[in-house]
């Protein structure tokens, strides 16, 4: 028997080997993964396609991951039922895996929302796995009209990485801004702005009401042809297999600080599980790689016996588009200091002695300082509000703060 | 293992570290080649004012946050040393978003650069600590 069993071979689940291996260097591990390539980077398959990376540069970890790290890794198997009294995983195959500990890292599915006449639509795509990419690319000519469906994270950079590939990009989105889960209205205005001028076109404040083959009819009336539809309105938390087995969901698995569930010896974290965010106080799916990380190696390490919590989550984003970066974190709420030169956009959110959270577009250097006064909860009357306001910098701490970030080990 | 630290003390806010990490890590023999008249892009910075100066390079830190943020697997670590992969990384900025030191910035060609403690180049001491006049920045193993 495998001592311990991992679904899922991206973030989380490359994250719980490196936990369990700093604990455990011994234990069998068994990786079961439903896609069949090597580990390779979600957020990379824009920058597939935009040429910025290829399919041997994007692996998350090297060739030799697996063998290093003792990792049998059955790749392009779908486990189908997880059985907590028997302690049994089942594949597609109809094999069954006994485990020990069980970590659940299985991710989000693409959310395709019902609309009329989306069967007759004869090129659509998801936007989420290095398959998707594929099929994208082979759908593609230089002068396809692309119809983009949400202009979320992953709905934009499909189009960042599609925009010298196809012949015309518009994104709908029933939101009345781009990024409307990260930016404010200014913040959106200048991310739109830019895209345009890069030449994408937007439909906002509307929604596909019906296809008919290759012709979008629009809730406002107006109609789309188009030659390839993505569809990239969200994702939803893989829940199914612990719902299943009886465990506790919520929107995504629910989990403590350790990645522990409702049921014995099983785990979950990244996309499918949910967090706690201490900049909202609530717990939350946060759909982010670095999260995934942080969830499954606190997992892995209390999997294998040892002391990890996953304390200081928040939402954090970093995105760019041509060029413009933009960086964000925390939870919006609070008293604001707000300041604007052209395409650079600063917004900081505080309340209670604390910063609660950023939108940085533009200029974005040395951001992680701002970031940690959030996760570390630092009191502001503790520092030199105004210079970091001005600008993330150490000088806006004591220092004697100072000497204990500079002068000391970290 | 020997890492940078810094004394704020003893900084001068010459500036003469940043060029001197531009020039270690340009693969050119000479100085003047490798900097005069250009905008150098140095992984070492000196922050302040007129009154306190002090230089910020990469911690080395031994549970890294960049290192477990990075989208791409371009950031690992290696021996202590906290080294990137500049053919893996696109450039998304993720690790700016999380190192608290405000440590990682661009290279010109937009990819991340980072301390590596000069492990590349000509080795023994960071080209910062031994072009330092004041050894304001000392390389040495502290608890
Ligand atoms: C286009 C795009 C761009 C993105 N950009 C960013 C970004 O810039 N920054 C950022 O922080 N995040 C970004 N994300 C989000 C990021 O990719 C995810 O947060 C991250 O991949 C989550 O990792 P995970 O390990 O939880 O799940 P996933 O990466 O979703 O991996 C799930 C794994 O589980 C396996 N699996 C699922 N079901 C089964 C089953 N039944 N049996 C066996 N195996 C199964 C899959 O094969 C896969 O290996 C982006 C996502 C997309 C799609
Ligand atoms: S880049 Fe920042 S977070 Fe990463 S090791 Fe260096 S100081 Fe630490
Ligand atoms: S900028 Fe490069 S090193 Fe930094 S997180 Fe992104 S891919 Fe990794």
């Amino acid at each position: 028997m495998a001592k311990y069993v991992i679904i899922g071979n991206s973030a989380a689940g490359v994250a719980c080997v490196e936990g369990i291996r700093s604990v455990d260097r011994e234990g069998s591990i068994t990786l079961l993964s439903s896609e069949p390539y090597h580990t390779y980077s979600r957020p990379l398959i824009s920058y597939l396609l935009e040429g910025k990376t290829d399919e041997e540069r994007m692996k998350y970890r090297p060739d030799d991951f697996y063998e290093k790290n003792g990792v049998d890794a059955r790749l392009g198997v779908r486990v189908t039922e997880i059985d907590p009294s028997e302690k049994t995983v089942t594949l597609d195959s109809g094999e069954k895996i006994p485990y020990g500990k069980l970590m659940h890292a299985a991710g989000s599915v693409p959310f395709v929302p019902k609309i009329e006449g989306m069967e007759t639509v004869e090129k659509k795509v998801t936007f989420l796995s290095l398959d998707d990419a594929k099929a994208l690319a082979d759908a593609l000519t230089p002068e396809s009209r692309v119809l983009i469906l949400g202009a979320g994270l992953i709905g934009l950079k499909c189009a960042e990485g599609i925009l010298s590939r196809a012949g015309s990009i518009t994104v709908v989105d029933l939101a009345d801004r781009v990024l409307p889960s990260i930016l404010d209205e200014t913040g959106a205005g200048i991310v739109q702005a830019h895209l345009e001028m890069h030449g994408l076109s937007f439909r906002l404040s509307d929604t596909v009401q019906r296809f008919e083959g290759n012709r979008a009819v629009l809730k406002s009336g107006e109609t789309l042809e188009f030659d390839v539809l993505v569809v990239a309105v969200g994702v939803r938390p893989s829940v199914s297999l612990i719902e299943n087995a009886g465990g506790a969901v919520r929107r995504g698995v629910a989990t403590d600080e350790t990645g522990r569930t409702s049921l014995p010896d099983v785990f979950a974290a990244g996309d499918c599980a949910e967090s706690y965010d201490i900049s909202s106080g609530q717990s939350r799916v946060l759909a982010l790689l670095p999260n995934a990380y942080f969830q499954g190696h606190a997992a892995g390490v209390t999997m294998a016996g040892g002391r990890e919590e996953l304390k200081k989550a928040i939402p954090m984003n970093a995105i760019g588009f041509m060029g413009l970066h933009i960086l964000t974190a925390g939870s919006y709420t609070g008293e604001t200091y707000v300041s604007r030169d052209g395409e650079n956009y600063k917004i900081l959110f505080y309340e209670s002695d604390l910063l609660r959270g950023f939108i940085l577009i533009g200029n974005v250097a040395r951001a992680g300082i701002y970031t940690a006064l959030i996760r570390e909860r630092t009191p502001l009357s503790g520092i030199d509000f105004a210079l970091i306001c001005e600008k993330p910098q150490l000088m806006a701490f004591t220092a004697q703060a100072r000497r204990d970030l500079l002068s000391k080990r970290q | 293992m020997k890492r940078v630290y810094v004394d704020e003390k003893w900084c001068l806010g010459c500036h003469l570290c940043e060029y001197y990490c531009a020039f270690a890590n340009s693969g050119r023999s000479s100085m003047v080649k490798a900097l005069k008249n250009r905008k150098i892009h140095p992984r070492i910075r000196i922050e302040g004012d007129n009154q306190i100066s002090f230089a910020v390079s990469c911690r080395h830190c031994t549970d890294p946050i960049c290192v477990k943020s990075c989208i791409a697997g371009a950031l690992s670590v290696e021996e202590g040393v906290v080294r990137i992969d500049e053919e893996k990384c696109v450039g998304c900025e993720t690790c700016v978003l999380v190192c608290p030191y405000g440590a990682l910035m661009p290279s010109e060609s937009g990819v991340m650069q980072k301390c590596e403690l000069c492990i590349e180049n000509a080795g023994g001491k960071p080209a910062c600590v031994a072009g330092c006049p004041n050894k304001a920045i000392i390389f040495e193993e502290r608890a």
